[in-house]
């Protein structure tokens, strides 16, 4: 298994050979901050055309095919388009909170992108409390959400976003209840150790039963985080024209599209890598030759297939199923997942005390 | 307590039906017709009213007998007929023929009247559908070859 960490140890001995500590850290920081934003740009654009291919596919269509080879330019001519595009400011609009609001969900969405490990050494933001970290910064994206929708001055943006705030607040607690449920079986909050104890088995595995039940809650939990599939209510197309984002145009809008994107991308890699083991290759214990095969394929290989098969997961969904109304979504959690993630947590408890996991 | 474990069941097993349609579908070939790329392959649909034709046989003979049914039938007075009277050889008696059968494609709505009008299945709608031309004067057509 390559480990990454070398090409960064390396990199800052180089540094630190040539310039004091205090400068090489800096220099990191900067570049690793432009390595994330490019990361960032480059996983929302496949995450865009990726939709685009998979819902016409469910809808017996071929979806972009004209632009590029097989529509693949396509989504890079959007880009391009939105970014040309002028950013219109409300007459009557709170301005500086409107302007504010965009950049609050993408800082949201960065800060929990940051957290992800895509290879063995090869993770930015990795300490003893990551998963607390995680849960807290991805729901600073509710706050410009909200904000979007009270500084736009309308009142579709204002239901809109009242609704994301009640269906969100709601549903970080089955996504903290199921990601719970993992960490009492690794008693550990550190996402490159959870990864490391997942090398005899992945926890889908290891956990059997009450692993399964709060990946299939985290699932429906980070479907209804992310605003998507069968809760995007906060933007109703047929009842609320966009939701909290009607107010807005070029790049500000851009920066909503992107963050929706990307927030399911980092729901479904997080998916990855607490329940199917992150960039752990799948290991089955007692056949070594076989686990050597599956050692020559590289780490973000691994990371990134599961990552996107979750996200195909997802996104079946989202194109199979109507849209909730706003009390069937709080029955749905109130009712039915918070009460199962606490049994399922418990159930957990019992399995880890009896020793009864793999 | 036994109704809600029954139909949390039960949704389960209703969604994943649903689930199964549109995987099925996933899998299926697609609808889509790349267009000017299979030109040389593209089928249209047997009913699909491109524009009017007057099918010949091999000896250059059409069905019509030109009564003028199909020009009466037409809402848009698309269709022309001209025709002359001419002396059937066998019984001596005067006959109508047809002359020119003038048909406008531009004025054309595609209702298939005509069609349905004519005593002897002498024109017919072709799926041809390729009919952009530069001028107007194009678009009107004589169907009748002799």
């Amino acid at each position: 298994m390559f480990d990454f960490s070398v090409v960064t140890n390396w990199i800052h001995a180089q540094l630190t050979a040539v310039m004091p500590v205090g400068l090489a850290v800096f220099l990191e920081c900067v570049v690793i901050g432009i390595c994330l934003l490019l990361m960032y740009v480059v996983v929302a654009i496949i995450m865009i055309y990726m939709e685009r291919k998979v819902c016409a596919a469910f809808q017996c269509r071929l979806g972009p095919n004209r632009v590029g080879p097989a529509g693949t330019v396509q989504v890079i001519c959007d880009v391009f388009k939105m970014l040309t595009k002028e950013i219109i400011i409300i007459r009557h609009a709170d301005k500086f909170l409107y302007n504010l609001a965009p950049y609050i969900v993408i800082i949201a969405s960065v800060l929990a992108f940051s957290c992800i490990p895509i290879n063995k050494g090869m993770e930015i933001l990795d300490f003893n409390v990551g998963v607390l970290f995680l849960i807290a910064a991805s729901s600073i994206g509710v706050v410009g959400i909200l904000l979007a929708g009270w500084s736009s001055n309308n009142k579709y943006s204002l239901i809109g976003a009242m609704r994301s705030g009640a269906q969100m607040i709601s549903y970080e607690l089955s996504i903290g209840l199921s990601i719970l449920t993992i960490v009492v079986l690794t008693d550990t909050m550190q996402f490159s150790e959870i990864v490391e104890r997942q090398a005899d088995g992945w926890f889908i595995f290891k956990g059997h039963i009450p692993a399964l039940i709060a990946f299939i809650i985290y699932l429906i939990a980070g479907n209804a985080e992310v605003n998507r599939g069968p809760f995007d209510l906060p933007e109703a197309e047929s009842e609320l024209t966009a939701g909290y984002h009607t107010e807005y145009s070029g790049m500000h809008f851009g920066l909503f599209y992107v963050a929706e994107f990307v927030n399911l991308f980092i729901i479904s890699a997080i998916a990855a890598t607490i329940f199917l083991g992150g960039w752990m290759p799948l290991h089955i214990p007692g056949l070594d030759g076989f686990n050597t095969v599956m050692d020559y394929i590289p780490g973000f290989v691994w990371f990134f297939g599961k990552a996107f098969f979750v996200v195909l997961l997802l996104m079946w969904i989202k194109w199979t199923f109507p849209r909730l109304r706003i009390d069937q979504i709080l029955t749905l959690e109130w009712k039915y997942l918070v009460p199962i993630g606490l049994v399922n947590l418990l159930l957990m408890v019992v399995v880890v005390v009896f020793k009864l996991h793999f | 307590m036994s109704n809600y474990i029954k139909g949390l069941f039960h949704g389960l097993g209703t969604l994943l039906t649903g689930m199964k349609v549109t995987g099925k579908e996933f899998f299926t070939k697609k609808v889509t017709e790349k267009y000017p790329e299979n030109r040389a392959t593209l089928k249209m649909f047997d009913r699909y009213c491109g524009e009017l034709v007057m099918p010949h046989d091999e000896n250059g003979n059409n069905k019509c007998i030109g009564c003028g049914l199909c020009s009466m039938a037409c809402p848009n007075g698309t269709i022309r007929i001209t025709t002359e009277n001419v002396t059937d050889p066998e019984t001596g008696r005067p006959k109508r023929r047809l002359v020119k059968y003038e048909y406008d494609l531009g004025s054309c709505m595609f209702c298939h009247l005509c069609v349905n009008a004519c005593p002897h299945d002498a024109i017919e709608f072709s799926t041809n559908f390729e009919h952009a031309v530069f001028t107007r004067e194009k678009l009107v057509k004589t169907l009748n070859k002799q």
